[in-house]
Order: C-alpha cells, then sequence, then structure tokens
C-alpha cells in the first residue's frame, strides 16, 4: 500500500465530509423549524412551498444576492480575524463608522467618477481599519482582549455617529429621517442586470465581493503572510519559534479585517437609492457576518453559500409575514443551523478519526499476521 | 481562543501553580485593602463633585440607579464567572438573558413576579444546558456555540412573545403585559437623617450620606438576592470540594479527571448554572428594571457582564466591581448627564496623571508619557468646555470600561484551561 493509492482516496473521503456535515446541519434545522411550525399549528409543506415559490422570483433573487453581497463582505472580515484566533466583533461598530465617514467625505465634493468611487472607498476602508487598529493596538500593548475592546468600540461608535450625525446631518426628504447629504451621481455605482427578468438590478459592488474573496484565498492560502498567519492562529508558541512576530500579525491582521469590514456598508451606499448614510441604515450586519463566517468555515466559497442562504431565509420572512406567520423562526432556523453545522462536523470527525484508526490497526495486524509466519520458518 | 492576549504579558509570567493573584509583586486584594480603595474613590468623587458642582456624583439618586443598573450586569458577569471557572467559554449569555426576560414576562404576568424570576432563571438554565450539549459532550467550540445561542435565545425569545403575549390585555407581538413590582426594603431609621446630611452640601459628608441612602434604602429585594448570589458564589466556588473540583476543570481537566473527579458533569453543572444567573439577570431587567418583557431589553448587557468578569480577572468581587463601576458611569447619564460626565473628566484626567506618576516610578518611561499625555487630555477638554455632548454621556461606561481595561488588563490571569477542548481519557 503506497502513498500514492492512498491520497486521492482520503480527499474524497474529505470531500464526502465537508458536504455532508452542512447538508446534514439543513435538514436537521429544517425538521427542528417543521416541529415548530407544526406545534403552532402551521402548515408545514404548504409553508415551505409558498417560501420556495417567493424566493424563486427574479427580484427576490436580486434582492437575496445583493443582501449577501453586504453578508459576504461581512462574513470576510470576521474571518480574517478567525483564521489567526482574533475574535473582531467589532465589525459592526467598524463597517457603520467607515460607511458614515465616507458618506461625510464623498458628499462634500465631486470627482471623475473612478476617482471618486475610488476615494469614497479608500475612506471608508481607512476609517474601518483605524477604528479596529484601537483594539489591536491594546491589544498588542496593554493585553486587553480584543473581544471586549471591540464590544466597547461597537458602543462608541454608536454613540459617535449619533453625535456627529446631528452636527452634519440634513433631512431626508420626504420623511422625518435625518442622514448625510446624498453624494453626487460621480459618486453611484451602476448596478448590474444579473438576474434576468429581475426589475432589480444587483448592486455593482458585488464585482469587489468576489475580488475581495478570491484576494482573501490567495493571500491566506498562497503567501508568507497568510502562511505566518494561520500558523500563528494554529499554534501561537510554533509561530513564534519559526520567527513570526507575534504582535506585528495581530495589528496587521487586525487592520486588514477593520479595512474590509470598512467595505461592508459600500455596496448599500454607492448601489442604494439614497447615496446618503441616514439614522436607517442597515445594522447589526456585523455579527449576521460572525454566523456566516462559522458556517462557511472560513472557506471563501462556502462563505458565499452561507451568504446567500442568510439572505434567502430572510427573504423569505417576508413572505412568511404575509402568510400571518410569525417571521422570527427564520432566526431559530438561522441559530439552528450555524450550531448544528459545527455539531455535525465535529461529529463527522470524530467518526472519521475512529475509522481511520480502526483502519491502521487492521493493517498491522494483517502485517503481523503476515510477518510470522516467516519468523516461524527461519 | 484565549481572551487575554499572553503575547503581551511581561516576561514574568505568572505561573497557574502560584495560586490566583496573577502579580506577585502586589498585595493580595484582602478586605482591608478593598475598603481603603473604596474610600479613597468616595474622597476623591466628593473632592471633585465639590470642585465642578456636579453633586450628581454622589447623590442618592446615582447611586442607587448606579445600584439597579449593575445588577443585570454583575448577573451576566457572575454567569460567566461560573462557566469560564469551569473551562468553558460562554459568549451566549446574550441569548441565555434574553429567554430569562422573556421567561421573566410569561410567567411574572400571570404568577407572580417570583415566579417571572424563578421561570426566568429556568429559561436561562435552558439555554445553558444546550451551549454544555453543545460545547461539552460534542466538543464544538465555545465560541461558535455561543454565538449561535445569541441567535436562537433572541429568535426564541421573539417567537414566543408573539405566541405569548400577542392579544393579552396590556402585552403586545414584542412586550409583555405588566408584572406587579418586587417588594423595597430600606434600612430603617436611615432615610430621614441622611437626607438633611445629603442636603446640607458638607464637603464628604454629605456625599458619603448620598452614597449610603442610595445603598440602603429604597432597595429592591431581588437586588439583595442577586448580591447575595454573588457573595455565595464566591463560597460556593472558593470554600466548598464542589468548588475546587470546579476550578480545577478550568484550570487542568486531565489533572482532574486523573484525581477521580467528573469533569463532564462539573462542567455540565458550571455552565447550566452560568445560564441560569443570566437567567436571574434577564428577569430582573424584565421585572424590576423594566415594567414586564420588552423586545431588546438587554441591549447587550450579556456581552458588557463578560466585560466586567474580565476586568474582575475572574474573581467574584472583581467583577462586582466591574459591573459597580459601569453601573456607575451608566446611570449618570441619567442625573443631568452632560454636566455629570463633564465632571468625570476632570476625575479621568486627574487619576491618569496619578497613573503616569506610578509608571514613572516603575521606570515604564513610554507607558507613563502615553498615560501622561492622556491625562493632560481629558484636563484640557475639561477646562475648555462646559459639559459634555448628549451623545457622548451615553459612550461613557464604555470608554470607561476600555480605559480601565487599558490601565489594569496585565495583571489579568484566566483559568488555564478556559475555552480549550477537553475529552474524557484523551490525556494532554
Amino acid at each position: 500500500m503506497s502513498v500514492a493509492t492512498a491520497a486521492p482516496r482520503v480527499d474524497l473521503r474529505r470531500l464526502g465530509i465537508t458536504i455532508a456535515a452542512p447538508t446534514l446541519a439543513i435538514v436537521f434545522s429544517l425538521l427542528i423549524t417543521a416541529l415548530i411550525l407544526i406545534s403552532t399549528g402551521d402548515p408545514v409543506m404548504s409553508t415551505l412551498d409558498q417560501v420556495w415559490a417567493y424566493g424563486k422570483q427574479p427580484r427576490v433573487i436580486a434582492l437575496t444576492v445583493n443582501q449577501a453581497t453586504t453578508y459576504y463582505l461581512s462574513a470576510l472580515a470576521v474571518a480574517i480575524g478567525f483564521r489567526m484566533n482574533l475574535f473582531n466583533i467589532g465589525v459592526d461598530g467598524q463597517y457603520r463608522l467607515a460607511a458614515f465617514a465616507a458618506a461625510v467625505v464623498g458628499s462634500s465634493f465631486e470627482l471623475p467618477k473612478p476617482l471618486h468611487l475610488f476615494v469614497i472607498v479608500l475612506v471608508a476602508m481607512l476609517v474601518g481599519a483605524m477604528w479596529a487598529g484601537i483594539a489591536a493596538v491594546l491589544k498588542v500593548t496593554r493585553g486587553v482582549s480584543e473581544v471586549i475592546s471591540t464590544i466597547m468600540l461597537n458602543a462608541i461608535a454608536t454613540a459617535l455617529i449619533a453625535f456627529m450625525l446631528r452636527e452634519v446631518a440634513v433631512e431626508v426628504a420626504g420623511s422625518n429621517n435625518i442622514g448625510t447629504k446624498p453624494i453626487a451621481e460621480s459618486g453611484a455605482l451602476p448596478g448590474i442586470p444579473l438576474i434576468p427578468e429581475s426589475p432589480l438590478e444587483v448592486f455593482g459592488f458585488i464585482v469587489v465581493a468576489a475580488l475581495a474573496g478570491v484576494a482573501y484565498t490567495v493571500v491566506l492560502g498562497r503567501t508568507r503572510f497568510g502562511f505566518d498567519l494561520r500558523a500563528t492562529g494554529h499554534s501561537e508558541s510554533a509561530a513564534v519559534a519559526s520567527g513570526v512576530n507575534v504582535r506585528r500579525m495581530v495589528i496587521v491582521s487586525m487592520l486588514l479585517s477593520g479595512a474590509v469590514a470598512g467595505l461592508v456598508g459600500m455596496p448599500q451606499l454607492l448601489g442604494g437609492a439614497s447615496r446618503s448614510y441616514s439614522l436607517d441604515f442597515p445594522a447589526g450586519l456585523g455579527f449576521t457576518g460572525i454566523a456566516i463566517a462559522l458556517l462557511g468555515r472560513n472557506n471563501a466559497l462556502g462563505m458565499a453559500f452561507s451568504a446567500l442562504l442568510f439572505s434567502f431565509l430572510d427573504a423569505s420572512s417576508i413572505i412568511l409575514d404575509i402568510n400571518d406567520i410569525s417571521k422570527e423562526i427564520v432566526l431559530i432556523m438561522q441559530g439552528t443551523i450555524v450550531l448544528s453545522v459545527v455539531v455535525a462536523y465535529e461529529l463527522v470527525r470524530r467518526y472519521s478519526i475512529v475509522a481511520e484508526q480502526r483502519r491502521v490497526s487492521r493493517q498491522l495486524a494483517e502485517e503481523q499476521a503476515s510477518a510470522r509466519p516467516k519468523e516461524v520458518s527461519t | 481562543m484565549s481572551l487575554v492576549d499572553s503575547t503581551s504579558t511581561t516576561a514574568g509570567a505568572p505561573d497557574p501553580k502560584d495560586g490566583p493573584t496573577p502579580a506577585r509583586r502586589l498585595p493580595k486584594a484582602g478586605l482591608p485593602l478593598v475598603l481603603l480603595a473604596i474610600a479613597a474613590l468616595i474622597l476623591l468623587l466628593s473632592i471633585v463633585a465639590a470642585v465642578t458642582g456636579a453633586e450628581d456624583l454622589t447623590s442618592s439618586g446615582t447611586i442607587g440607579a448606579a445600584l439597579a443598573l449593575a445588577i443585570p450586569i454583575g448577573m451576566a458577569g457572575l454567569g460567566g464567572l461560573w462557566a469560564e471557572r469551569a473551562g468553558v467559554v460562554n459568549i451566549g449569555l446574550e441569548g441565555m438573558m434574553i429567554l430569562g426576560t422573556w421567561g421573566a414576562g410569561w410567567a411574572g404576568y400571570q404568577w407572580g413576579p417570583w415566579t417571572g424570576v424563578l421561570v426566568g432563571t429556568l429559561m436561562g438554565a435552558i439555554g445553558g444546558l444546550l451551549h454544555a450539549l453543545a460545547t461539552v459532550t460534542f466538543g464544538v467550540d465555545h465560541i461558535v456555540s455561543g454565538v449561535a445561542i445569541n441567535i436562537l435565545g433572541l429568535g426564541a425569545a421573539q417567537f414566543l412573545s408573539v405566541i405569548a403575549f400577542e392579544g393579552v390585555p396590556g402585552g403586545g407581538e414584542s412586550q409583555s403585559p405588566p408584572i406587579a413590582d418586587i417588594a423595597e426594603i430600606s434600612v430603617p431609621g436611615l432615610a430621614g437623617p441622611l437626607l438633611d446630611l445629603q442636603q446640607k452640601q458638607i464637603f464628604l459628608l454629605s456625599d458619603l450620606a448620598g452614597v449610603v441612602r442610595g445603598l440602603a434604602t429604597g432597595v429592591s429585594l431581588m437586588t439583595v438576592v442577586a448580591i447575595l448570589l454573588v457573595i455565595g458564589s464566591y463560597f460556593v466556588l472558593w470554600r466548598t470540594a464542589f468548588g475546587l473540583r470546579l476550578r480545577s476543570c478550568g484550570e487542568s481537566p486531565v489533572a482532574a479527571e486523573s484525581l477521580g473527579v467528573n469533569v463532564y458533569l462539573m462542567k455540565y453543572a458550571a455552565v447550566i448554572a452560568s445560564g441560569a444567573f443570566a437567567g436571574v439577570g434577564g428577569a430582573f431587567l424584565a421585572i424590576v428594571a423594566g415594567n414586564g418583557y420588552r423586545e431588546g431589553q438587554t441591549a447587550g448587557r450579556g456581552f458588557i457582564g463578560l466585560a466586567a468578569m474580565i476586568f474582575g480577572n475572574w474573581r467574584p468581587g472583581g467583577l462586582a466591581a466591574g459591573a459597580g463601576l459601569f453601573g456607575y458611569t451608566d446611570s449618570l447619564q441619567l442625573r443631568r448627564g452632560p454636566e455629570s460626565v463633564h465632571a468625570l473628566l476632570l476625575l479621568a484626567g486627574v487619576l491618569l496623571i496619578a497613573a503616569a506618576v506610578f509608571l514613572v516610578v516603575r521606570r515604564r518611561m513610554v507607558a507613563a508619557l502615553v498615560t501622561f499625555v492622556a491625562g493632560v487630555l481629558f484636563l484640557v477638554w475639561y477646562a475648555l468646555t462646559d459639559t459634555v455632548p448628549e451623545q457622548f454621556t451615553t459612550m461613557t461606561p464604555y470608554v470607561t470600561t476600555l480605559l480601565v481595561l487599558a490601565l489594569a488588563s496585565q495583571r489579568l490571569r484566566m483559568p488555564a484551561a478556559d475555552g480549550l477542548p477537553y475529552r474524557r481519557g484523551q490525556g494532554a
């Protein structure tokens, strides 16, 4: 038995595991959802039918893809931290502050289109990185856990935005909402008619999100920096022993995470109708990003699927509401998926370890059995 | 996942075997030292109050509100303490707390407040059980499970509140009908004389009267119960064999196992208790702080409780101090916030400069310089303005927590095996 023949078989099995676990989890959470529906006396099959029928309308698909774009960026930001064992709960504050600053800067001047867009996005990334950088500096110089500091920074960002918004705000036309001045036409990112027959265009920023996903995979998987980052995440002492400057890595990865977090608000800001940061700018995307990163196991493709799944579920809450079924069931389903997917992975992992041990011990027994007669004969 | 960064601890990193106090050079924070610190703090506050005229810094109203605001955070922190002392990181406290608010609302309006507390506690404990099942039995990453429980707790509470409260008189989709109040108690014979003293505006004496009056009059029985829970947790965890076994699971589960401790059982007990405490915190919010279950009532207090516990170095006294600090700064915004928080700037400036002097004595020049500059900035800010913008007052508790952690964090030591996976019989 040679290594060459073993390798592809193991890979196949790993692929099986990778697919089996999330499938199991989704089936399990569908079961839970069905149980809840039964307990409240709602018809299970027709509800699922309606959700499916609603979800495959072109307009809803476009809506789902748009929401998934922001979720995906948020998950990427969280995942950069996760790969190095840093828990950036602060994506939420980072993207909101970044979007606010970008809206203020972007609306204060006009530039030729590509340049204007570039400046706005750059400001967002810098502000996001700066806000995450506070947590990074506190961690490496003062040993403050990033879990705590980013939670605090989220709350501080909320208060800071409320303060500054009052200073710069104008009234949003036709409502009692207040927001920043709208960004000029040169700062608008055109949508893409990606979904046929959909009256709604997909955010142009989806291209940037896809590129960010590719960059994430390449940088973390194919560069020295990415290797150091993952090594630090796996074993800090081993990384130190191989010459990695852990403090520098903490700062750099936190800044990167914050910069990507800065992108989260951009699809809405540049592609939305109002092109301004107002009181009803979407909040809480950072927390959803955590769940999606966990579900996608920090894998660029996995997170894309998870983002689509989550935003599909979000969209389906609308039809549930119309049918008088409480839409909170979607949250329960999302939570159940996250929890059961990790349980499924763990169970599958344990099973494969046991199977591997059995296989090796059987092999050893066979080898011994074939070796023994030889000994006797000599 | 390590909550406190090990890279930044100094070369003389504390050895787990040395016991709970992390920095050997500092005296152990015994009762006399704690009392001294409290006295110094009250003195400082009354000086600042006298200088700035911000009487609300030490008024009984502020202190009373601070106590009420500190309790839910302290309960969440206590939940974190139980779980993490047994080696399980519990970031799902927020979700368990939300379950607690719903349980309290549901049972409270039907069968009275104390039943509400009980059911809230049970709901929290169910959240804890789920976390224990995921982390202990299935070996799931603690953070992942916690995040999932936060989503689940929120979803379940919202879902259940639609079912339980919609159409009920006084209730609705996102709120329960009002719940009867829990009785308030006062130390007899104190209220009147203390109020007189407080109103006379005598330096220090009036401040002291305000503080004592805030703590000793009109205190909800539930607050008393919560404080007893903190003290009780200390005795159970540090003064009983059960507590020793439980904590040994957080320090070295393999060693505990070799001594015959049922590590799984201990972890289950600790995490379920953890959820129960979070549930108590939720019930407090619904019944004492509020007037029934409201959607979004917890507002991140589960996370802040976790912060208070880390701030308190994984000790009951420390977490109580952390919760108190947070509750105090939070209550200031309710009592003429812009003015009171402005006065706090002076205090922060003075304290930072004192810390800088301390650092110079320790020959930590760079840190001293940074601290000094920060202190001067606070003083300049204080001198150049009369009040703090309204929105800034809401961030005071968070900024304070961050500042205090930045000054104190390096002395912290978490349980050695906190957050690490453990499988029975699979050694180190």
